[in-house]
C-alpha cells in the first residue's frame, strides 16, 4: 500500500551539497581532553547536577537529574573526573556562558552499570516512559524537546500516526542519512518501541527522496507494521508541521501542537536512542554529527557529548582561517559560532564552514511578495517584518508571528536582503521577555496585596510585641554577631584607620 | 410671601439635583478613579520598592491618579514605563537622571546563611513575603517571589544580605538587527 502524499505550500528546490558525506562511513571522534557538559541541552529546565567536583564517573553514569516535567538528565559521555561545575561557552548566538560540567576523561571511556528492559512489548507504557526520560533522550534533530513529554502527551491523547523523521531537508547535513544507513535495525526497533508506548494506529518512516540508501536499508527491515514514505525533496519538508502536512494531508493548527490532531513526531536519532535505551539501558552520551562545507575531508563523526567543535572540526583537517564563519546546524536554521570552543550537545547535527560572506546592504522592502510565496506556513512574512522592525509587536502577534517555524524560506528569496529571521527572532524574544516581566509582576502585585491584608488583620487582632524576634536563649550570640558586623561596617567606612598596621 | 414661596421653589430646585443625583456623580467619579489607579498600577513594574516615595506601586499609582505624584519617580520602571503613564495620563515626558534609558537588570536578594542570625527584621521589611524565616531558625529568600527591591538590606543587623544578579531567568534577547545603511553605487 503507498500512501499518497500531499503538498505543503511555499517552500524551496535546494541544491542538497549532500553527495561529500552521505556515502562515507562514519568516523568514531576520538576522546578530547575535555569534556563540557551543559546542564541545558534540551528545551525547559536546566537538570541539577547530582555529583560533586573530584568525584570519579564511569560512562553513561547519571550526573545530573531532570528538575521538573519538562526537562532530561545528564550522563558523562566517557568515565573520568569531574574537574568542575560552573560558567562555560556554550552554542549561542550571543556565545553566553552557562552551567556545565566538566570531566576529565581517564582514558579508558568504561562504561558504568546499565540496566535493559526486558521485553519491551510486555512493559507499560508509562515504565517505557520513565526508561526515556532517565536516558537523558530529547528530539535529537534539533529542537531538542523531552521526547517523554511528548510520548506522554501521546499516552493521553490517542495517536492516530506515528511519524519517524528522517527528513533532512537542509542542505549539507547527512547526519540522519548516514545514521539510518548504518543503524538502520535501531530506528526501525525505536520505532516499534516508541509506537507500542503510545499504542500508535499506524506508524511511518518517511526519509527524503534524494536519500537511496537510507531508503533502501530500512525497506529491508520494516515489515507491516510500519510504512516507509519517500517525501519529495523541498526544504523544508523535514520541519514537523509540513512532514505531517505531506505525510497526512492535515495542518497543525496555529498555536496548537501535532499530538491535538492525534499525530506524534519523532527524529530518527530519537528513534534510535530510544532502541538504545529500552534494549540495552544506554543513555544518550553519543551523537552523528555532519562536518561540512570548506572542510578538506567533510565527514560524518560519532562524536561523544561535550567534546569541543575544534576537535571535530581538526578530525576533519580544517585549520581555522579567519575568512570562514562556523555555523552549528545548517546553512538555513543554524547559528554562527564566536567561537569554536564550545562543545557539541545533543542538539548539535552539523557543523558547517562557510566562507564569510561579505557586508551585505539591508535594502528597503519593494514589496516584491516573493517571501509571502515562499513562506511554508502562508504567513505575511513582510507585514510581520514592518511590525516588528516599527516596534508594534501586538501587531505583529496579531498577523500569527510565533507559528513561524523560523526555516529561512523569506530571508532567501528576499532580493533586498532584508535578514527577516532576525527581526521575527527578535520580536519573538522581545515579546517573550515582556511577558514574563508582566507576569512577575502580577505574581508581586498580588503577594503585596495579600501581604497588605494580612497585615491588617493581624493589626486588628493583636500587635506583635516588637522584640519577639530574639529568644533570650541566644541573644549573646546575637550580640556578638551585631557587634562583629558594627565593627565591620566601622572599617568600611574608615579604611584609613582600619588599613593602619598594627604592630 | 409670594417672592418667599418662589425663593423657596428655586432653593428646592438648585438642592434637588444635589439630594437626587449627588452620591450617583461621586460613585461614577469613584468607579472612575478606581479604574484610572488600576490602569497606571498595571503600568508599574510592582518592584514595590518604595523608590517613589510612597508605600508600593499601588499607593504611588493612587498618588499619580489623585494628581498629588510626578510620573517620573519609578527608576525599576525605566523610560519605558514614563512613556506609558505620560501617555496614557496625557502629561508630558522629561529627561530625569534617575530613569534611565533601559530598566535595570533583574535582581534578587540573596541570604548568607552563615551570617544569618534569624532575627526576622527582613522578613518583615519584604513587601511581598518573599523572604521564609521564624524567629531564632535561618532564612532564606524565594528567589521566584523576590522583586529585588532591596527593602531588606538596611534592616539586617549583621549585612547577611546582598542583591545578586537574577540566575535562571532568561536575560538574554535577540537583538533587533542593525539596519545597515544601503550602498550607493
Amino acid at each position: 500500500m503507498t500512501r499518497a502524499l500531499h503538498p505543503f505550500p511555499g517552500g524551496l528546490p535546494l541544491d542538497h551539497y549532500m553527495e561529500w558525506t552521505c556515502g562515507e562511513e562514519s568516523l568514531l571522534q576520538p576522546l578530547p581532553e575535555r569534556i563540557v557538559l551543559p546542564l541545558l541541552q534540551h528545551i525547559g529546565l536546566p537538570a541539577t547536577p547530582i555529583v560533586k567536583v573530584g568525584d570519579k564517573v564511569l560512562k553513561g553514569q547519571k550526573i545530573a537529574n531532570a528538575s521538573g516535567y519538562v526537562s532530561v538528565c545528564i550522563h558523562a559521555s566517557t568515565s573520568g573526573k569531574v574537574t568542575d561545575i560552573g560558567d562555560y561557552p556554550v552554542p549561542h548566538p550571543a556565545g553566553i556562558t552557562a552551567r556545565c560540567i566538566v570531566i576529565e576523561p581517564d582514558g579508558e571511556d568504561r562504561w558504568g552499570e546499565i540496566q535493559a528492559v526486558d521485553e519491551y512489548m510486555s512493559v507499560d507504557p508509562k515504565r517505557l516512559q520513565d526508561v526515556i526520560r532517565d536516558c537523558g533522550i530529547s528530539g535529537l534533530g534539533g529542537a531538542g524537546f523531552p521526547a517523554h513529554v511528548k510520548i506522554n502527551e501521546g499516552v493521553e491523547k490517542a495517536v492516530d500516526t506515528l511519524i519517524i523523521n528522517g527528513v533532512e531537508c537542509e542542505p549539507y547535513i547527512t547526519c540522519d542519512d548516514r545514521l539510518i544507513q548504518e543503524k538502520a535495525s535501531y530506528v526501525v526497533a525505536g520505532t516499534r518501541m516508541i509506537g507500542h508506548a503510545v499504542q500508535a494506529k499506524h506508524r511511518v518512516i518517511a526519509v527524503e527522496s534524494d536519500m537511496p540508501a537510507a531508503y533502501a536499508a530500512l525497506a529491508k527491515l520494516v515489515g507491516d507494521d510500519i510504512e516507509l514514505v519517500q517525501v519529495p525533496a523541498r526544504y523544508p519538508a523535514g520541519g514537523e508541521k509540513q512532514l505531517i502536512q505531506v505525510i497526512t494531508g492535515k495542518e497543525v493548527p496555529s498555536g496548537g501542537l501535532a499530538i491535538h490532531i492525534g499525530i506524534l513526531v519523532q527524529n530518527v536519532a530519537t528513534a534510535a536512542a530510544v532502541y538504545r535505551a529500552v534494549t540495552r539501558g544506554e543513555p544518550v552520551v553519543s551523537r552523528y554529527v555532519t562536518v561540512a562545507g570548506e572542510v578538506p575531508k567533510p565527514r560524518n563523526l560519532q562524536v561523544l557529548l561535550g567534546t569541543p567543535v575544534a576537535d571535530c572540526l581538526h578530525t576533519c583537517g580544517y585549520e581555522p582561517n579567519p575568512r570562514h564563519r562556523i555555523v552549528l546546524g545548517g546553512p538555513m536554521m543554524g547559528q554562527h559560532l564566536r567561537s569554536t570552543n564550545v562543545p557539541i550537545t545533543k542538539t548539535s547535527n552539523c557543523i558547517l564552514v562557510q566562507e564569510e560572506p561579505g557586508p551585505t546592504a539591508e535594502l528597503p522592502c519593494i514589496r516584491c511578495g516573493n517571501c509571502a510565496t515562499a513562506c511554508p506556513i502562508r504567513l505575511l512574512p513582510q507585514q510581520l517584518y514592518l511590525d516588528a522592525r516599527t516596534g508594534d509587536y501586538d501587531t505583529a502577534r496579531q498577523h500569527h508571528l510565533f507559528d513561524c517555524i523560523e526555516c529561512g524560506c523569506c530571508s532567501y528569496v528576499c532580493p533586498s536582503q532584508i535578514p527577516l529571521v532576525q527581526y521575527y527572532r527578535h520580536a519573538k524574544s522581545h515579546i517573550a521577555a515582556e511577558e514574563r516581566r508582566r507576569d512577575g509582576a502580577d505574581h508581586a502585585r498580588v503577594r503585596f496585596e495579600s501581604r497588605n491584608n494580612r497585615l491588617a488583620a493581624d493589626a486588628k487582632d493583636q500587635p506583635l510585641p516588637d522584640n519577639m524576634h530574639t529568644t533570650s536563649a541566644n541573644s549573646e550570640y546575637v550580640q556578638a554577631a551585631v557587634e562583629r558586623t558594627l565593627a565591620r561596617r566601622a572599617g568600611a567606612t574608615g579604611p584609613d584607620e582600619a588599613a593602619e598596621p598594627h604592630d | 410671601m409670594m417672592a418667599l414661596g418662589l425663593m423657596c421653589a428655586l432653593l428646592a430646585l438648585a438642592l434637588l439635583p444635589r439630594f437626587l443625583s449627588s452620591p450617583a456623580v461621586s460613585n461614577r467619579d469613584d468607579v472612575r478613579h478606581a479604574r484610572l489607579v488600576s490602569r497606571i498600577d498595571s503600568l508599574l513594574p510592582q518592584t514595590q520598592c518604595r523608590e517613589c516615595g510612597y508605600a508600593g506601586c499601588r499607593p504611588y499609582a493612587e498618588a499619580i491618579a489623585r494628581g498629588q505624584a510626578d510620573i517620573h519617580g519609578c527608576p525599576p520602571g525605566g523610560v519605558d514605563t514614563v512613556r506609558q503613564l505620560a501617555q496614557l495620563l496625557g502629561r508630558s515626558q522629561t529627561h530625569t537622571p534617575s530613569i534611565t534609558e533601559h530598566a535595570p537588570a533583574t535582581t534578587v536578594a540573596y541570604i548568607d546563611e552563615s551570617l544569618c542570625i534569624g532575627c526576622v527584621k527582613c522578613v518583615r521589611a519584604c513587601p511581598v513575603d518573599a523572604i521564609l524565616g521564624a524567629a531564632g531558625q535561618m532564612h532564606t529568600i524565594i528567589p521566584n517571589a523576590c522583586t529585588g527591591c532591596g527593602l531588606c538590606l538596611e534592616p539586617c543587623p549583621v549585612d547577611c544580605i546582598t542583591l545578586i544578579c537574577a540566575t535562571g531567568r532568561p536575560q538574554w534577547q535577540w537583538p533587533r538587527p542593525e539596519p545597515r545603511a544601503a550602498v550607493t553605487t
